[in-house]
């Protein structure tokens, strides 16, 4: 087993005042891990300076992977492999390929979109995931910050913390 | 939020300088006709004897197993108008079932928003409103048109058709006669065809005098009651639309092709009336923006109005495969002589490709990242695209049934094309300035405002 994270967890009640935080306590240096919120505020993604997800070209990329596959697959089994007479057409001809073809591309780049989210937002299968504070499925804003990636001291983040309007700060270790 | 009082009295100005070149557009368009009609009237007997051949050609092979007797009774007797008149006749029917489904759309596209009880929209539902006074003007000219193109365009008109002693007798015809001429006798005056065209456009225009009554008092008393009232207006409007499209689709489009049907015909002219309706709005929009207007739209709006462009997109293209997918595997002769005439024919051959390629690959391919959605740039670049995409649709859905082998696509309908889109635009941006351009009493303005995607 690693050796223990340890992080500093700050609550906040209201989002107003977590987005100001948010943007002060960056300011000041201080590296944010992540924050957990009970429903979506919109601007905390700038606020937290993420970049756009990348996930749309992850679709893209799966999709094409569908078309391809699907389309050379029928082209191959029912052109060369084993040609088939089906309603009287063309061994190799496009138009029937075309509903099995959008429907690959469908499943693969929706499939490969849950399981690339999955992936990315640490949330692969057998592992659990890290409960900063049960309050976060609530009513409370929940920002955790991990020390061993800040160089500023545990106290001082904590001064920090709570100059910014977090109701309580708590230390938490995984 | 707080840009509220600044936007409120907001007004488009239609200046002269948009006005003049409007004319110009439709000077030029006039001009590229009559160079058209020039054009096709000296075109030569022999390129007429060429098309007859390729259009006999195509009976001896795909409508064998077809009435062949009456298809061929009626290319001979019914020669109708010299091939140019034939031709302008039909890029008239052509442009003005097309433009009036633009004109529809905008009052469509401000139901749905109603309906759906849509926020984001509130601060450019004004520019569907002002598409839609074109739908009187479209109305008008449908009736005026038909009876002075019906002849020509509309195969099904020829009263020996319905009578059992004529040669030119023709059994299907016969059949699908109560559909246009009930309660009167088949091969009269088509009485129950005209009134549906003439109930349709009165109630369309309507809903949409209610509609806008309601959307302009907003503004004067800022009573929610109005956007009630529009939206009660609304849902009634779109299931009375839901019906009246497709029998129109039937009537004014189908009904060219007599012998032929297609369940899917309602819903693939509807789509592409959308589409263009959609690519039209968001054009006129982010023309708008360009030009300092609409401060109450943002990148966020242009994305949904883009999102809108790119889905219709692919509705269309799912409509499209959807009508070609069946008719290709049933291979039924009745049926699939309308692919063959628009894929095999030399005019339409290519045109037929084009459409999808116009229509589908380009605007999938262009507005399928979320940044061009919200550029101006890539919208003013694919909508443009998609307009003239649909326009070439609608050709080939109208043009291969009346002219056969002897159509082509040419300065003749292009002029025709130029002629109406001007008029169309001259009405649209006229009657744009008459009105506020946003509503700022709408109830969910402030909504549209904070919309953020």
């Amino acid at each position: 087993m690693a050796s223990k994270e340890n992080f500093l967890v700050g609550i906040f009640d209201n989002e107003e005042v977590l987005l100001h935080a948010v943007e002060n306590i960056r300011d000041k240096g201080v590296k944010i891990k992540e924050v957990y919120s009970p429903f979506p505020v919109h601007g905390l993604d700038e606020a937290l300076g993420y970049r756009r997800t990348r996930l749309p070209i992850a679709a893209f990329l799966f999709g094409m992977t569908g078309t391809i596959t699907a389309l050379s697959t029928q082209i191959w089994m029912l052109g060369f492999d084993w040609p088939m007479i089906i309603g009287g057409k063309n061994f190799f001809s496009i138009p029937p390929f075309i509903p099995v073809t959008f429907e690959f591309t469908v499943l693969l780049s929706a499939f490969g979109m849950v399981g690339t989210f999955l992936v990315v937002s640490d949330m692969k299968p057998y592992k659990w995931p890290r409960q900063y504070d049960i309050r976060s499925t609530d009513d409370k804003h929940v920002m955790a910050i991990d020390l061993g990636s800040n160089k500023i001291g545990k106290e001082d983040i904590r001064r920090i913390l709570k100059d910014n309007g977090a109701s309580e700060v708590n230390e938490k270790s995984f | 939020m707080n840009d509220t009082h600044e936007v409120s009295d907001e007004r488009y100005i239609f200046k002269p300088e948009t006005r003049t070149k409007l004319f110009l557009l439709l000077g030029a368009g006039l001009v590229v006709f009559a160079l058209g009609v020039y054009m096709a009237m000296n075109a030569g007997h022999g390129e007429h004897g060429a098309a007859e051949h390729a259009s006999a050609a195509i009976d001896k092979n795909m409508v064998a197993s077809l009435s062949a007797p009456a298809e061929a009774a009626a290319e001979g007797e019914h020669h109708g108008s010299a091939p140019w008149l034939k031709r302008v006749y039909t890029t008239l029917w052509m442009n003005n079932v097309f433009f009036a489904g633009i004109g529809l759309i905008g009052l469509f596209f401000i139901a749905i928003q109603y309906a759906a009880q849509a926020g984001w929209s509130a601060g450019v539902k004004r520019i569907p409103l002002a598409m839609g006074h074109w739908i009187p003007i479209a109305g008008v000219l449908m009736l005026v048109l038909w009876f002075v193109v019906k002849a020509d365009v509309f195969h099904w008109t020829h009263a020996d058709l319905y009578n059992a002693q004529s040669p030119d007798y023709d059994k299907i015809i016969d059949g699908k006669g109560g559909y246009f001429f009930w309660p009167m006798a088949k091969g009269s005056f088509p009485i129950f065809y005209v009134v549906r065209m003439v109930a349709f456009f009165g109630l369309w225009y309507m809903f949409f005098l209610w509609i806008k009554k309601e959307m302009l008092a907003e503004d004067l008393d800022g009573s929610n009651q109005h956007w009630l009232s529009a939206r009660k207006y609304s849902t009634i409007f779109l299931v009375i639309f839901g019906y009246s499209s497709s029998v129109a689709a039937w009537d004014w489009v189908m009904s060219i092709d007599t012998h032929w049907f297609s369940t899917m015909m309602g819903w693939y002219v509807f789509a592409s009336w959308w589409v263009t309706g959609l690519a039209l709005i968001t054009f006129i929009v982010a023309l708008l923006k360009e030009g300092g207007y609409l401060k109450v739209v943002n990148a966020n709006h242009l994305h949904d109005l883009g999102k809108f462009v790119f889905a219709f997109s692919i509705f269309w293209t799912y409509i499209w495969f959807s009508q070609f997918m069946l008719i290709f595997y049933a291979n039924i002769p009745e049926e699939t002589v309308y692919f063959v005439q628009r894929r095999t024919v030399s005019p339409y051959s290519w045109i037929f490709f084009a459409n999808l390629f116009l229509n589908f690959v380009l605007p999938f391919l262009l507005l399928m990242m979320r940044d061009s959605k919200r550029h101006i740039g890539m919208l003013k670049v694919v909508c443009p695209i998609i307009i003239v995409g649909h326009w070439i649709d609608y050709y080939l859905m109208v043009t291969p049934g009346v002219m056969q082998g002897n159509g082509s696509l040419g300065l003749l309908e292009i002029g025709m094309g130029m002629i109406f889109l001007a008029l169309f635009l001259l009405v649209t941006l006229s009657s744009l300035a008459k009105f506020p351009l946003v509503a700022k009493n709408d109830p969910m303005l402030k909504e549209s405002l904070g919309h953020h995607i």
